[in-house]
């Protein structure tokens, strides 16, 4: 009977939480258009959704009635090489104001990216400075990596105290999980001799895809709820993780399989290895790409749903939105762990391509 | 009108990953009444194919997304 309440009270948490956005965020500067007096608004919904999964500067709360924006500005990292290095809050720069002989635009095809403006006012298209800012994405990431130190270092500790012998604690919720990582992942395809070398990094992509892809799901309060693995620089440089360590342990069967595949006559070769080099390429990419489109096409789906509210602007659609609203965040969390898995399930099998010997 | 035709092409790529993950969990469902030991493994096999096929249609997405 304990359970029951507990368990319903748990559901009506997961109700509110999911649901925040919903009543949180109702309006951002840009995307709606005040009439005269404020009284006629155009709710926008492709610019809300963009604005939402893009990364920004600023972490943006609340729009208050007047249209005041409760933000948390993070700082701006810039190196050109005519002004050096600067570092300033993104609050100088909102709203298109320049400091510094810098602007974030706001418009064009520029939009988004920090410039560098002369002292005639225009902008510099031939040098952009550097872009080193703590975005919304890189405290997300940080604060996931801190989650994940947290709960592995206690981990490890946990098992120098009482020895490999039965889990208690964290222990039993984690090792379940990082023993089907070795199990069902490592050890089929990389084999049993050589799958130790890359177990961490399989164990780091793997909690670190699952973290952020959880992390993005919850709306709310703010180190939750940005949009990283949805990402497309992030994916990238996982992607390219894999494909480095993929040709760092290239055993010299695997370069012969590119460059003189066995058995093939030797006029079919210029057409064979660009091939080959290509398949060694888009390989890497399609994880990117995997990994991307399924969590932002999640995000934009869950943003739809709840911005068709606006777009009827009747309170009568809300509980039809908040139901599909629901369902569709129960899809993105087996969306989310299974990326996790494919991601790692797939480096895991490029790795083993890898280090193929010769039969 | 760009906008108009990526989303037909969305739609058309949407058609291709609804057919193909149709047919894995027929075959699946068909499988599993001839044998249903091997559930679990056959499901842990519908699920990774599911969304192998599922990042091949997500590319056309992005493909429409950017135009």
């Amino acid at each position: 009977m304990k359970t029951r309440i507990i368990t319903g009270l748990f559901f009506v948490f997961l109700l509110i939480v999911f649901n925040l956005p919903v009543t949180g965020q109702e309006s951002n500067s840009s995307t709606r258009e005040n009439g005269k007096e404020g009284a006629e608004v155009k709710f926008n919904a492709s610019t809300y959704i963009l604005e939402h999964i893009a990364d920004s500067h600023e972490w943006h709360i609340i729009t208050k009635k007047n249209g005041e924006s409760v933000a948390i500005y993070l700082p701006v990292i810039l190196f050109s090489k005519e002004k050096g290095l600067d570092l300033f809050s993104s609050k100088k720069l909102a709203h298109g104001h320049e400091y510094k002989g810098y602007k974030l635009e706001e418009e064009g095809e520029l939009k988004g990216r920090i410039v560098s403006i002369n002292e005639q006012g225009q902008v510099d298209e031939k040098n952009f400075p550097l872009d080193f800012s703590i975005t919304k994405s890189v405290v997300a990431m940080m604060f996931a990596a801190l989650i994940g130190l947290i709960l592995f270092i206690s981990l490890s500790r946990s098992y120098k105290k009482t020895g490999i012998s039965h889990p208690k604690g964290i222990q039993s919720f984690l090792e379940p999980v990082i023993l089907f990582v070795r199990d069902d992942i490592a050890i089929p395809n990389i084999g049993e001799q050589k799958y130790s070398k890359f177990m961490p990094y399989l164990l780091t992509v793997f909690f670190f895809i699952l973290i952020n892809n959880i992390m993005g799901l919850i709306p709310f309060p703010p180190p939750f709820g940005a949009n990283v693995t949805g990402n497309i620089a992030v994916t990238l440089t996982l992607a390219m993780f894999t494909f480095l360590i993929t040709q760092f342990s290239g055993s010299k069967t695997y370069w012969r399989h590119i460059y003189a595949a066995p058995g093939v006559p030797f006029w079919l070769l210029p057409i064979m290895i660009p091939v080959e080099v290509i398949g060694m390429f888009s390989k890497p990419f399609a994880l990117m790409v995997r990994l991307f489109a399924n969590i932002t096409a999640g995000h934009i789906i869950v943003l739809s749903l709840v911005s068709l509210i606006f777009i009827f602007k009747s309170l009568a659609v809300a509980p039809v939105s908040i139901f599909f609203v629901i369902f569709m965040d129960c899809l993105e969390l087996l969306v989310a762990f299974l990326q996790a898995y494919v991601f790692t399930l797939l480096s895991a099998l490029f790795i083993s391509l890898a280090l193929e010997e010769h039969h | 009108m760009t906008g108009t035709l990526a989303a037909i092409g969305a739609g058309l790529a949407v058609i291709g990953a609804g057919l193909g993950i149709g047919r894995i969990g027929g075959s699946a469902m068909e499988a599993i009444a001839r044998q249903p030991e091997a559930a679990t493994k056959i499901q842990t096999a519908m699920i990774i194919s599911a969304a192998l096929i599922e990042g091949v249609a997500l590319f056309a997405v992005v493909v429409a997304l950017i135009a």
